[in-house]
């Protein structure tokens, strides 16, 4: 009998997802490329007033990153449905949760991260202060990966559908909002010189609660997606 | 042993199979037949626990395979309709990640001489989106050769092959149930391997 530790499954969907998105660079750019035209809009649109700016600066950068993240969203499992990788992964030896917590892992590597890195940089034009940036950085480090773990449920659900992308920002946009609340919040609150614990704790919980609960809830939304 | 009892499978309205027998034992083959849309393609998928039978029941040494789960599936070996192939990656990468997922960690070298058996020599660095579909096809077919799964659960396995390949699956079949493999298929194709009795089973 084949036994394959969870840890050596993990590794090895992550490795995979990361070479595929190697190879198709493109769609990594995408997201960066309309996170950053996004984000740039607004100083453009708004004009250079720089107390409006710093005010406005926290909200838009996680909108900004929140829908950055929807664009990938559609493609984290269709891929494999289309030319049937996904039926080899239900029949892999192992929890199919461990599995899907690998894929989630791995977008965020592709989708989350790149959009933390940037941030600061883009924090700049909006002219906001140094622990504004720090503290906007670690919340989006909190709160990217919850965007990919709850992100994750509504593409099983919409798995094989048609128009299933718009469905998929309806579904997971809403479930955001308190992300984008407390993710905000903790840069708003360092801003006006208040604590910023009581936020970052916030989204720290939903982190653990989204780790605990959505790979198995996404395993289920999956096995429903492919019968 | 696989062991099926009084099956039933619908798809929405429709009524495909009811009360399905079967049992396939170490060293047996067995073909599914039926015309288009009989639900060959749905009793594989069935049988790989991917469709939930509307009755009867499945088992895998005599436990029902919903319990089994990835003890069962260590066991089970299944090819649809779809490669399973990735386009951006090539050959070995492909070999390697679908048997990783398995739980068999394949070194370079016997991913190599797997490819190089199914007649894909000097193409195993290439990606697979420059491969024909009948390369495509060796490539899936590739995993017969790795692993250890009893259970081979084939469908249409003999699409887009040439004469050459099909024997080629035929001689793996073979050897499989030599080792007491259990292999259940579907194809529209003749295939007979000699020395065995080829079991049938109709949907209609």
């Amino acid at each position: 009998m084949n036994q394959l530790s969870i840890f050596k499954l993990l590794n090895l969907v992550i490795r995979r997802d990361l070479l595929l998105a190697m190879r198709r660079r493109a769609d990594v750019l995408t997201i960066l490329v309309f996170f950053v035209l996004v984000v740039s809009l607004f100083p453009l649109g708004v004009g250079p007033e720089m107390d409006m700016l710093r005010k406005m600066a926290a909200g838009v950068l996680w909108v900004a990153a929140l829908l950055a993240s929807m664009l990938s969203l559609g493609r984290l499992f269709s891929a494999d449905y289309l030319d049937g990788t996904l039926e080899q992964m239900m029949l892999a030896p192992q929890s199919l949760s461990v599995l899907v917590l690998g894929k989630m892992i791995a977008h965020w590597f592709v989708s989350g991260l790149p959009l933390v890195l940037m941030a600061p940089v883009l924090g700049l034009q909006f002219d906001m202060s140094v622990p504004a940036l720090l503290v906007l950085m670690l919340s989006l480090l909190l709160g990217t990966p919850i965007l990919s773990m709850l992100g994750a449920i509504g593409a099983a659900l919409t798995l094989g559908l048609r128009g299933g992308g718009v469905l998929l920002s309806l579904l997971v946009l809403p479930l955001c909002i308190p992300v984008l609340i407390f993710g905000s919040g903790a840069v708003e609150a360092v801003t006006s010189g208040l604590s910023v614990v009581s936020n970052l704790s916030l989204i720290g919980a939903l982190f653990v609660l989204c780790l605990v609960f959505t790979p198995w809830v996404t395993a289920q939304a999956l096995r429903i997606s492919m019968e | 042993m696989l062991e099926v009892s009084n099956l039933a499978c619908s798809r929405g309205d429709h009524r495909l199979f009811s009360g399905l027998n079967l049992a396939l034992l170490p060293g047996q083959i067995m073909q599914v037949q039926g015309e288009n849309g009989k639900g060959k393609t749905s009793l594989l998928r069935t049988l790989c626990g991917f469709l939930l039978p509307d009755e009867g029941k499945i088992t895998w040494c005599g436990e029902d395979v919903r319990e089994l789960r990835e003890n069962y599936f260590a066991n089970l070996l299944y090819l649809g309709h779809h490669n399973a192939i990735k386009d951006e990656l090539s050959a070995l990468e492909n070999l390697q990640i679908s048997s990783g997922l398995s739980g068999i960690t394949l070194d370079e070298k016997s991913a190599v001489s797997a490819l190089r058996r199914m007649g894909l020599k000097g193409r195993e660095r290439l990606p697979t989106k420059v491969l024909s579909q009948g390369q495509r096809r060796r490539v899936a077919l590739a995993r017969l050769l790795v692993g250890d799964a009893k259970l081979w659960v084939l469908d249409e396995p003999l699409t887009a092959l040439d004469v050459g390949a099909v024997a080629l699956i035929r001689e793996l079949m073979a050897e499989h149930l030599a080792k007491q493999g259990m292999v259940i298929y579907t194809t529209h194709q003749p295939l007979v391997i000699e020395g065995v009795e080829m079991r049938r089973l109709s949907l209609s």
